[in-house]
C-alpha cells in the first residue's frame, strides 16, 4: 500500500493532450498562488505595525494597476478557453471510421454489446490503435461511464443515447468507474476496460463471450418476431414507412421538420412512435416500450442500419 | 407586507418618517414580486420545453380544458384588478367608505374566480384528467398529455394558492379599513396589497392563452 | 465616517441583551440583533451536526473496503452532510447572523425594514430544519444533496419528501431575509451615506440578496415539481414517462450555482472589512471592489451549465457556459489582488480576525484557481464528479466561506457581546484550521486527478494513502472548529469592557456602544466622509 501513484496512467490518444493542458493550468495556478503568497507575506512582514519601513506613496487606488490585473488574467483565461475548446471538440466528434460498441447501464452494472454479437458485463474489451465509439443508454437512473486512464467521461442517461469516443494507445487493464451517483451500490458499479493488441482482440472476439450471432442478425430475428415487417415493407403502402436505406437519410415529419435517421431517431420511433410521425402516414404504431429490452432495441437499430436502399430509389 | 399595529397615523419606530416607511414597503413588495416572477418562471420554462417536445400532445390536451369557464374567469380577474385600483385610489383620497366597498368587491370577484376554478377541477376529476394512477386520456398521447395536465394543475394550482393568500390579506385589510385604520396619510398596506393582486392577475393573463388557447383556431 | 462618534458609556442595563428577560423576550423579539443571535445558535447547531456526518464519512474512507457503516448509510451520510451544510449552514451563515446584526448598524438604521418578517424568517428556517431532522431520524435520505432525477423522483426508497419539503421551506427564510436587506439598504441609509460610501460588507449583503431573490424561487418551484412527480407518479423529470431529467439539472443549477456566490460573496465582504481595518489603510480600489461583487453576482447566473459538461448538453452550450465561467474568474482575481494591495504600505496589526482573513485569501485563491480546471471543458471531462471537484468546492466553501464567517465572528464578537475572547487561543485555532484544512482537502485534488469518483463508499487500494492523509487532516480540522466554540463561550463569563470600538475601526457600527442598545443609535448619524479613512495622509493615485 505504500507505493501509490500520484499521476494517473495515460493510455489514450487524448490523454496526453489533456495532461498538457492540465499541467499548463497547474503552472498558471502555481504562478498566481506564488504571486499572492509573496505579496501577502512580504507586505505583512515589511509593513507590520511599528516597522520602520517607509509608507510614503501608499495608494488607495491606481487604475493602470487594476486594469493590468483585470486584463492579464482575462487574456490568460481566454487562451485557456480556446485551447480547451479545441480539445473538447476533438473529444466530442468521433472519427467516421470509429468502431461502435453499445453500452447499457443499470443499477449497478454495465452491459456491453459488440456489433459482432459478443456481450460482456462490467468489462469492455477493445483493440488498441482504433477509435472506439460508445453508444450508451441507461435503463433506470443516470450513470456516467468514466475511464480515468483515457481521460474520458460521459453521463449515461435513461431515455436517450449519449456517445463518447476514445482510442487506446497501450494494451492493459484500466479502471472503469460509474461517476454519477446512482444509488446504494454506486461505488460497486465499476469494471475494467481491457485494451488488447488487434490480433489478440480478434482472438478474444472468437472466444468465450462469442454468441455467434451478430447484433444485426439478432435484430433481423426480432424484426420478424414482433411483426415489424407487417407494416414496414416496400409494399405495405400507407400503413407504415419502408425502412430500406433509411439509415442516415433525412426524414420528413408530419410537423414539417426533418430529422436524420440515426440511433436516437430509430430508438425513439420504436419506444415512443407518437413523438415523431413521418409525413404522409398516420400514427398507428403502438409503443414497444414494455416489450423490448434496451439490448433488443440496440439489435433492431443495428439491423435497420444494414437494410440496403431498394434499387431505383 | 408591513402593516404596523401602532401606526394609524404615526410611522413605526425604526423609520424616519411616513414617506420613508411607504417607500420601503413598496420596494420590499417589488423585491418580493421579482421572486414571484422567478417562481412562476421555473414553471413557464418547463412548460415551454415540454410543449416544444410534445406539441401535438399539448394541443390535444389543451382542447379538453373548458374554454368558456376559462374566459369567464379571465374577465372576472380583470374586473377584480379594476376594483383593486379603485380601492387604492379611494385610500389615497381618504374615502374610507369607498375603500371598504371596493375591497369587498375585489374579494367577491376573487372568490368567484376560485369557485369557478373549483368547478373546473371537479370536472377534470370526473373526466379522469387528474395526473396519477387514475389518469385516462386515451389515444397515442396519453403519457404526454399527462405532463400537460401535471403542468396545468401545478400552474393553476399555484396561481389559485396565490389568490387564496391574496383574498386572506384583503380580508384583513377590509377589517382594518372598516375600523378606520387607513387614511390619506397612511394607506401603504392597501397600496402594497394592490401590487400583489395585480401581479397575480397578470400571471393568469399569461396562463390563460398558454393553457386554454394554444390549439384553438 | 467617524464624525458622529458617541463614545457612549457602556450601561449594562440598556443594551439589547438586557432589553428583556426570559425565553419569551427572545422568541418574540423583533430586534435584528437578537434575531441574529437566535440564528447564530440555530446554524451552529446544524454546523456541528453536518460536521459530525463529515467526520464519519472520513472515518469510513480510511480503508478501501466498507467497515464502519453500510453502503446505504454512507450514502445517507454524505447526502445529509451536503444538505445540512449547504442549506442549513452555509447559505444562512453570514447573511442571517452577521448580516442581520450588522446591516442596520452599518448603514445607521434602527432596525431592518420589516422586523416581523425578520423574526418570521427564523421560524421558517427552524420549520425547515424540523422537516430535515425528521427525515434524519426517520432513516435519512440517500439522493445526494443534488436530488438528481430520476433517482430522487422514482428510484430512491429513502425520505426524499420530508427533506425536499425542508429545503423548500428553508428557501422562504432566505427570501424573507433578502427582501428585508434590499429594502433596508435602498431606503434606510443614514443621511449622507451614498452608495459609494457604503462599506463593502453592505455591498456584499446587497449582491447576495439580489442573488437570493432571483435564484431561490427557481429551486423552490423545481423542488415542488419533484415532489409532485414523486407523490403523483407522473413523469415531469422521469424519461420513462416522457419527462426530461436534464431539465431538472438545468433548473437545479440555475439556483445552486449562484448559491455558491450566496455563500462566498458575504465572506468577501467580511474579509474586505477586516483587511482594511487591520492594515490601517483604506481598501485598495474601493469602486473596483464594489463593481467586482456585483459582477460576480450577475455572471454567477450565467454559468450554471458548467456543472453539466458531461451530461449530454450540446458542444455549443458547453462553449458558452465555459467562456462565461472564465469570466467569473476575473472579478474574483481582482478582489484577491486588491486585498493584497491593501496590505502594501499598510500598518498591519496581527490580531485574530486578520489571521482568519489571511486564511480566507490563501484558501480562496487555491479554490478559485482550481475552478479554472473545471471551467475548462476538456479538463473538466476528466475531473468532474471526482474528488478534484470535492476538493475545489471545499476550498471555496469551507476554506473560503467558513474562514470568512469565522473572521467576521471574531471581528464583530466584541460588538455583539461586549466582550473580548482569549486571543492566544483564537490565533492558535486559526493556525490549526489552516493546517487541518489543507491536510484534509489538498490530497483530494490528487485523488481526483488520479480518477477517484466522488460519493464512493469503496475504492481501489491505490487510493488509500491519500485518503488516510485526508482523514488525518479532518481530525485536526474538527479540533480547529471545537476550540473557537470553547473560548468564545468562555468569553461570555468575562466583563463587558471592550468599549465601543476595540479595534479602532471605522464604520458606523463602531460608533455605538458594545453591545448596542435596542435602537442602535440614539440619534441617527450623519455621514460626511468616504468609508475606511484609516490613514488620512494617503494620497489617491492616478
Amino acid at each position: 500500500m505504500w507505493s501509490f501513484p500520484l499521476l494517473p496512467e495515460s493510455a489514450s490518444t487524448i490523454a496526453d493532450k489533456i495532461d498538457a493542458l492540465f499541467y499548463f493550468l497547474v503552472a498558471v495556478s502555481l504562478f498566481f498562488s506564488l504571486v499572492i503568497t509573496i505579496g501577502l507575506v512580504f507586505s505583512a512582514a515589511r509593513y507590520r505595525k511599528g516597522s520602520p519601513a517607509s509608507r510614503k506613496g501608499a495608494l488607495n487606488d491606481y487604475l493602470p494597476l487594476e486594469l493590468a490585473w483585470s486584463l492579464i488574467p482575462l487574456t490568460i483565461a481566454l487562451f485557456i478557453f480556446g485551447w480547451s475548446a479545441k480539445l473538447y471538440l476533438d473529444m466530442r466528434v468521433p472519427p467516421a471510421n470509429a468502431m461502435e460498441v453499445y453500452v447499457v447501464g443499470k443499477q449497478w452494472m454495465w452491459k456491453i454489446q459488440h456489433p459482432e454479437g459478443n456481450r460482456e458485463i462490467n468489462e469492455l474489451h477493445i483493440p488498441v490503435g482504433r477509435p472506439i465509439k460508445l453508444i450508451m443508454t441507461s435503463q433506470d437512473v443516470i450513470h456516467s461511464f468514466y475511464i480515468p486512464a483515457f481521460r474520458v467521461k460521459q453521463d449515461v442517461l435513461p431515455g436517450r443515447y449519449t456517445t463518447q469516443w476514445f482510442e487506446a494507445t497501450k494494451p492493459g487493464e484500466y479502471h472503469l468507474f460509474c461517476a454519477e451517483y446512482c444509488g446504494t451500490s454506486h461505488s460497486g458499479m465499476i469494471g475494467k476496460v481491457i485494451a488488447l493488441e488487434p490480433a489478440e482482440y480478434e482472438q478474444w472476439l472468437m472466444g468465450t463471450s462469442r454468441t455467434g450471432v451478430a447484433m444485426a442478425s439478432s435484430g433481423a430475428e426480432l424484426f420478424d418476431r414482433y411483426g415489424c415487417r407487417t407494416c414496414h415493407r416496400q409494399d405495405t403502402g400507407p400503413r407504415g414507412p419502408a425502412l430500406d436505406g433509411l439509415w442516415g437519410k433525412a426524414v420528413k415529419l408530419a410537423t414539417g421538420q426533418t430529422v436524420i435517421a440515426d440511433q436516437e431517431y430509430i430508438r425513439e420511433s420504436i419506444l415512443n412512435p407518437a413523438a415523431k410521425t413521418v409525413a404522409g402516414y398516420q400514427q398507428l404504431m403502438p409503443s414497444y416500450r414494455n416489450q423490448l429490452t434496451h439490448e433488443q432495441v440496440n439489435q433492431l437499430i443495428e439491423y435497420i442500419r444494414t437494410l440496403p436502399p431498394v434499387r431505383g430509389q | 407586507m408591513a402593516h404596523n399595529p401602532e401606526s394609524t397615523a404615526a410611522h413605526a419606530h425604526h423609520f424616519v418618517d411616513m414617506e420613508q416607511q411607504r417607500e420601503t414597503s413598496t420596494l420590499g413588495m417589488w423585491a418580493f414580486l421579482v421572486t414571484e416572477i422567478m417562481f412562476f418562471g421555473g414553471l413557464f420554462v418547463s412548460y415551454a420545453l415540454y410543449r416544444s417536445m410534445y406539441p401535438e400532445a399539448f394541443g390535444a390536451a389543451s382542447l379538453r380544458l373548458n374554454l368558456v369557464l376559462g374566459a369567464i374567469n379571465t374577465g372576472v380577474l380583470i374586473c377584480s384588478s379594476l376594483t383593486m385600483v379603485l380601492a387604492v385610489r379611494s385610500a389615497q383620497l381618504g374615502h374610507v367608505k369607498a375603500l371598504v366597498r371596493y375591497l369587498l368587491a375585489t374579494i367577491v370577484l376573487g372568490s368567484t374566480f376560485l369557485v369557478i376554478k373549483a368547478f373546473e377541477y371537479t370536472h377534470k376529476f370526473h373526466e379522469h384528467l387528474i395526473p396519477g394512477t387514475s389518469f385516462r386520456f386515451g389515444g397515442p398521447h396519453e403519457q404526454h398529455a399527462e405532463i400537460f395536465f401535471s403542468l396545468y394543475f401545478m400552474m393553476t394550482g399555484l396561481h389559485a394558492l396565490h389568490m387564496i393568500i391574496g383574498i386572506g390579506v384583503l380580508l384583513v385589510l377590509l377589517y382594518q379599513s372598516w375600523k378606520g385604520r387607513f387614511s390619506a396619510e397612511y394607506y401603504s398596506p392597501i397600496d402594497v396589497a394592490g401590487l400583489y393582486w395585480h401581479f397575480v392577475d397578470i400571471v393568469w393573463i399569461y396562463l390563460f392563452p398558454l393553457l386554454y388557447l394554444i390549439s384553438r383556431d | 465616517m467617524g464624525k458622529t462618534e458617541h463614545h457612549a458609556v457602556v450601561d449594562v442595563e440598556n443594551d439589547y441583551i438586557h432589553a428583556g428577560y426570559g425565553l419569551k423576550s427572545w422568541l418574540l423579539t423583533v430586534d435584528h440583533k437578537r434575531i441574529a443571535i437566535l440564528y447564530l445558535i440555530s446554524i451552529t447547531l446544524f454546523f456541528f451536526v453536518g460536521g459530525f456526518f463529515a467526520f464519519l464519512l472520513r472515518l469510513e474512507l480510511m480503508t478501501p473496503q466498507g467497515d464502519i457503516v453500510s453502503a446505504e448509510t454512507y450514502n445517507k451520510l454524505f447526502t445529509m452532510h451536503g444538505v445540512v451544510m449547504i442549506f442549513f449552514f452555509l447559505i444562512p451563515s453570514i447573511p442571517a447572523v452577521l448580516g442581520n446584526f450588522l446591516v442596520p448598524l452599518m448603514i445607521g438604521a434602527k432596525d431592518l425594514a420589516f422586523p416581523k418578517l425578520n423574526l418570521l424568517s427564523w421560524y421558517v428556517y427552524n420549520l425547515g430544519g424540523i422537516f430535515a431532522l425528521y427525515a434524519l431520524v426517520n432513516g435519512g435520505v440517500d439522493t445526494g444533496w443534488t436530488f438528481y432525477t430520476p433517482y430522487s423522483s422514482t428510484y430512491s426508497l429513502s425520505n426524499v419528501v420530508p427533506v425536499v419539503i425542508g429545503a423548500f421551506i428553508l428557501g422562504f427564510s432566505s427570501i424573507l431575509t433578502a427582501v428585508n436587506f434590499i429594502a433596508t439598504i435602498h431606503k434606510m441609509r443614514a443621511p449622507g451615506l451614498t452608495w459609494f460610501k457604503l462599506p463593502l460588507f453592505i455591498w456584499a449583503s446587497y449582491a447576495t440578496s439580489i442573488i437570493t431573490i432571483l435564484g431561490t424561487p427557481v429551486i423552490a418551484i423545481t423542488l415542488c415539481l419533484l415532489l409532485f412527480e414523486r407523490l403523483m407518479g407522473v413523469g415531469i423529470f422521469d424519461p420513462a414517462l416522457g419527462g426530461d431529467p436534464i431539465l431538472f439539472q438545468h433548473l437545479f443549477w440555475f439556483y445552486s450555482h449562484p448559491a455558491v456566490y450566496i455563500m462566498i460573496i458575504p465572506s468577501m465582504g467580511v474579509v474586505s472589512e477586516v483587511v482594511t481595518c487591520f492594515a490601517r489603510k483604506k481598501i485598495f480600489g474601493y469602486k473596483f471592489m464594489a463593481f467586482a461583487i456585483m459582477a460576480i453576482a450577475i455572471f454567477g447566473f450565467l454559468v450554471w451549465g458548467h456543472h453539466m459538461f458531461v451530461s449530454g448538453q450540446s458542444v455549443y452550450a458547453g462553449y458558452v457556459f465555459s467562456a462565461l465561467s472564465f469570466m467569473v474568474a476575473i472579478p474574483s482575481a481582482i478582489k484577491v489582488f486588491n486585498w493584497t494591495a491593501t496590505l502594501y504600505k499598510g500598518n498591519i496589526e496581527f490580531r485574530t480576525p486578520i489571521l482568519y482573513a489571511f486564511g480566507f485569501i490563501g484558501l480562496f485563491t487555491i479554490g478559485g484557481l482550481t475552478g479554472l480546471f473545471l471551467a475548462s471543458l476538456a479538463t473538466d471531462v476528466h475531473l468532474t464528479d471526482t474528488y478534484f471537484v470535492v476538493a475545489h468546492f471545499h476550498y471555496i466553501m469551507v476554506g473560503g466561506a467558513v474562514m470568512g464567517y469565522l473572521a467576521g465572528i471574531h471581528y464583530w464578537w466584541p460588538k455583539m457581546t461586549g466582550r473580548m475572547y482569549n486571543e492566544a487561543w483564537a490565533k492558535f485555532s486559526a493556525l490549526i484550521l489552516f493546517i487541518g484544512f489543507n491536510l484534509t482537502f489538498f490530497p483530494q485534488f490528487v485523488l481526483g486527478y488520479l480518477g477517484m469518483p466522488r460519493r464512493y463508499y469503496i475504492y481501489p487500494d491505490e487510493f488509500q494513502v491519500l485518503n488516510v492523509l485526508s482523514t488525518a487532516g479532518s481530525t485536526i480540522l474538527g479540533l480547529g472548529y471545537i476550540i473557537p466554540m470553547v473560548y468564545l463561550l468562555w468569553s461570555l463569563r468575562k466583563e463587558k469592557n471592550v468599549g465601543a470600538n476595540p479595534w479602532g475601526a471605522t464604520g458606523l457600527e463602531w460608533t455605538t456602544q458594545s453591545p448596542p442598545t435596542t435602537h442602535n443609535f440614539e440619534t441617527i448619524p450623519v455621514v460626511t466622509s468616504e468609508p475606511y479613512v484609516y490613514h488620512q495622509e494617503v494620497k489617491s493615485g492616478a
